[in-house]
């Protein structure tokens, strides 16, 4: 595994050289989110018997941030040094193809959860909250993490160009993310909307992370874990693949 | 002794352009090779190739006998490779970009790492802007630095594509002065330059490529020799005629007159005629063999051999193409 450490270690440093940026301002924005939609919708919707819409409401932000934050660091990793050319310095090394993606993974993995920790943290005032079973937290947030980080790994990969990637995020990861239970249960949709909803990968995780919190959610958390470590796995050797051929990054 | 590299066959296309169309040469430990030719020859692509950068559609390439596709791992350790494009990590200071770069290639952080950083930084003047962030230096200094990289793992075999390009003459002189060096402790290093003299006082030996094909490959002194000559230029004044003997040996070129030899001792009996006939100069000089001229021959195709026949040897460059 000779580079691996170091090149996590580069990842990491990256964006916790700026971190103002890529760790701070996302805790912000969510900790948006929660003041609005908490505000406007506390005593109008509720969800669970016990929960009150803004405890419900702060699991869907913390993992929504880490999903979308894992998938920002692997992607724009990547896209940046391809479009200045700076990729070739772990293109030259005796860097294996699995160093490669695990360094990849594991970083944007560590900025998803430092967002989702700070979510968490940040909004520990406005909600209490309990972590009924705390290892599917645990579980789903590694998961999930790892599934954003790869698909960022590949859309890094496959963009050519900023706008393409902006493109991947705006019309896959965002409506992913946004229409997966965030801000609703999806017992709350139409029974077609619903329906949709059980294709979404996105969905279990947030529903099998929340679960983590109450104890209860919208499916069976086992069934959650079966379909995102099965996700993760396929993602994974997609990823693999497209590393060991040198796909777009080797001419 | 297995060779630095050994290039077999080598062929690549990017749709259309051939850009290189079976390549085959082989470079020996501790040489000092040139790799020419003009823009978009294929040099580029010849070294991206080398160091996994580029995938062949045929052919087989090794760096100190590993296979640089089955045995990439090991190829790519003997292999340091200073890219042609400026690029840097604008997130990291000079020292941290050396630090990873190390990383990546397994090193330990120990002393010795340290001090063999410290040296390189040192050697290429680098040591005032140690810490300065990649994106404050200068074109020139960004350059150093990516030579830095190719040399933190102390590769035996160290690859230059247009390290001096927007170089200034200091620095060039310096980096000269330590990738011979680095040469004579038994680094082989294979150079790519657009300025001929710095390949003609460098290097050993020396291959031109043009449209993805080897042209010419052969040791400085036998290019030099075969595609150039020593030549007596004269330049006479109004109205003199160049007598006859001597009319039928020279070529005539922007209103001088060249004549080609071999041996100093040839041009007594020039000048000996010249008096004789009572031919007033205006000019005279002695032109040395040199690079350029060789490389326009070579690149001019082989009908355009050097004609008066001094110096230019039968055999046809690519009859000497791949040599052991
Ligand atoms: N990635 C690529 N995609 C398409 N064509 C390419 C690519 N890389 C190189 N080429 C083409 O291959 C040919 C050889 O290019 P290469 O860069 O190897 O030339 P070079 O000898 O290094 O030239 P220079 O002296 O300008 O650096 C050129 O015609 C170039 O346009
Ligand atoms: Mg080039």
């Amino acid at each position: 595994m000779s580079g691996f450490p170091t090149l996590f270690y580069k990842e990491v440093l990256r964006f916790w050289k700026v971190g103002f940026q890529t760790v701070a301002a996302p805790v912000i924005t969510a900790l948006l989110y929660l003041l609005i939609f908490s505000h406007v919708l506390e005593s109008r919707v509720h969800v669970y018997e016990t929960v009150s819409y803004t405890a419900f409401l702060v699991p869907g932000l913390v993992m929504m941030s880490l999903l979308q934050n894992a998938f920002a660091n692997s992607s724009s990793s990547l896209i940046q040094s391809k479009v200045t050319g700076s990729i070739i310095f772990v293109l030259l090394p005796p860097i294996s193809y699995r160093a490669f993606y695990l360094a990849y993974v594991l970083a944007a993995l560590v900025r998803g959860l430092s967002v989702g920790a700070g979510v968490l943290l940040a909004t520990l005032w406005f909600a209490p909250l309990q972590f009924a079973e705390p290892l599917w937290i645990l579980a789903f947030a590694l998961l999930g993490g790892s599934i954003l980080a790869s698909l960022g790994v590949i859309a890094g990969i496959w963009a050519d160009k900023f706008d393409q990637l902006a493109a991947f995020q705006n019309f896959l990861i965002m409506p992913l993310t946004f229409l997966s239970g965030v801000f609703y249960s999806i017992h709350s949709l139409p029974p077609f909307w619903q329906q949709v909803s059980h294709w979404n990968p996105v969905f279990y995780m947030i529903d099998g992370f929340r679960h983590g919190f109450f104890g209860v959610s919208d499916v069976s958390p086992w069934q959650s874990l079966v379909i995102v470590a099965t996700c993760l796995v396929l993602l994974s050797m997609l990823t693999l693949g497209m590393l060991k051929r040198g796909y777009k990054l080797r001419a | 002794m297995t060779s630095a590299i050994r290039v077999q066959q080598v062929a690549k296309r990017f749709g259309s352009v051939e850009a290189l169309a079976g390549v085959s040469l082989d470079v020996r430990q501790g040489e000092f090779f040139g790799l020419l030719g003009p823009n978009g020859a294929g040099k580029t692509t010849l070294i991206s190739a080398l160091a996994g950068l580029v995938r062949l559609d045929s052919g087989h390439i090794e760096v100190m006998g590993c296979d640089v596709v089955s045995d990439y791992r090991n190829a790519r350790r003997q292999l340091g490779v200073v890219p042609q494009e400026l690029v840097f990590d604008p997130f990291f200071s000079v020292r941290e970009t050396l630090k990873i770069q190390c990383g990546y290639f397994g090193i330990r952080q120990t002393r010795a790492r340290d001090a063999w950083i410290d040296e390189i930084l040192e050697n290429l003047d680098l040591t005032s802007k140690a810490n300065a962030n990649m994106r404050s230096l200068s074109g020139g200094m960004k350059r150093r630095v990516l030579v830095a990289q190719a040399l933190v793992h102390k590769p035996p075999v160290i690859v230059l594509d247009e390290p001096t390009a927007g170089v200034d003459v200091e620095l060039r002189q310096t980096l000269w002065q330590f990738i011979r060096s680095l040469n004579r402790d038994g680094h082989t290093v294979v150079l790519t330059t657009h300025y001929l003299e710095e390949a003609e006082s460098l290097c050993t030996r020396i291959a031109m490529l043009k449209a993805g094909r080897v042209v010419a490959l052969d040791t400085t002194a036998n290019l030099l020799r075969r595609f150039s000559v020593h030549a007596l230029r004269l330049k006479l004044a109004p109205g003199v005629m160049l007598p006859p003997p001597l009319a039928s040996r020279a070529q005539e070129k922007e209103g001088a007159w060249s004549i080609a030899f071999d041996q100093y001792s040839e041009i007594e009996p020039v000048l000996a005629e010249l008096r004789a006939n009572g031919c007033v100069l205006e000019d005279l000089e002695i032109g040395k063999p040199d690079l350029e001229e060789v490389f326009v021959r070579v690149m001019r195709g082989k009908e355009d051999r050097f004609p008066s026949g001094v110096g230019a040897d039968a055999r046809s460059p690519s009859s000497v193409g791949v040599t052991g």
